[in-house]
């Protein structure tokens, strides 16, 4: 379980540095708008993931300790 | 061992936030809750393994099943109320994490008063009337 896990870290911070890169070179090409609206994308992006894995926890912890 | 797998983890997390913290904070933040959730859910399946030992016994001593329900819901509350108010924390915001806090102690009070009603009622029923 803990292989999917370490994969999906690696996606998120892939995600991260591709957007950082992104940010990077759009601003140097001095297109700033597009440059926070890439930031902007990858943070949806991840944190759509990241929510989706948020409720799994929740359901999980209900399961566990509410379901007696 | 699956422990040496859990450091592995918060060790690589560890570095690949720091790589990301000066480019864009919230995707750091966004990857230590990630983190933070595997190594919960990796927990939970332990817990509920510790979690019908106590049934069993408690069914074998004979103890009511409202006592085991209620202090199991006290302890899921506290687990999430301290997971949250840590992801909180980590990013700066004490009064909310202090404020989650406040929530988790006040509804672990509520879920607790009918044992203490039951303490009570035993208490008064011992006294000489």
């Amino acid at each position: 379980m803990l292989d999917t896990d370490i994969n999906q870290i690696f996606f998120i911070a892939g995600v991260g540095i591709l957007t950082a890169v992104i940010h990077s070179v759009l601003e140097a090409f001095g297109k700033k708008e597009f440059a926070n609206w890439a930031t902007l994308t990858g943070v949806v992006v991840i944190m759509l993931t990241v929510v989706s894995y948020v409720s799994d926890l929740f359901d999980k912890v209900r399961n566990v300790f509410l379901s007696h | 061992m699956e422990i040496i797998q859990i450091v592995g983890l918060g060790l690589a997390t560890t570095i690949l936030i720091v790589v990301l913290k000066g480019k864009s904070p919230e995707i750091a933040f966004l990857l230590s809750l990630l983190v933070g959730i595997f190594i919960f859910i990796f927990l939970l399946d332990k817990i509920a393994l510790v979690i019908g030992l106590l049934e069993k016994l408690s069914i074998q001593a004979g103890v009511e099943l409202i006592f085991l329900q209620t202090i199991l819901k006290i302890i899921g509350i506290a687990y999430i109320a301290e997971f949250g108010a840590q992801i909180a924390k980590d990013s700066g915001e004490n009064s909310i994490a202090s404020k989650i806090e406040l929530a988790g102690k006040v509804l672990i009070l509520v879920l607790a008063l009918p044992i203490v009603q039951r303490v009570v009622e035993v208490v008064l029923n011992l006294l000489p009337s």
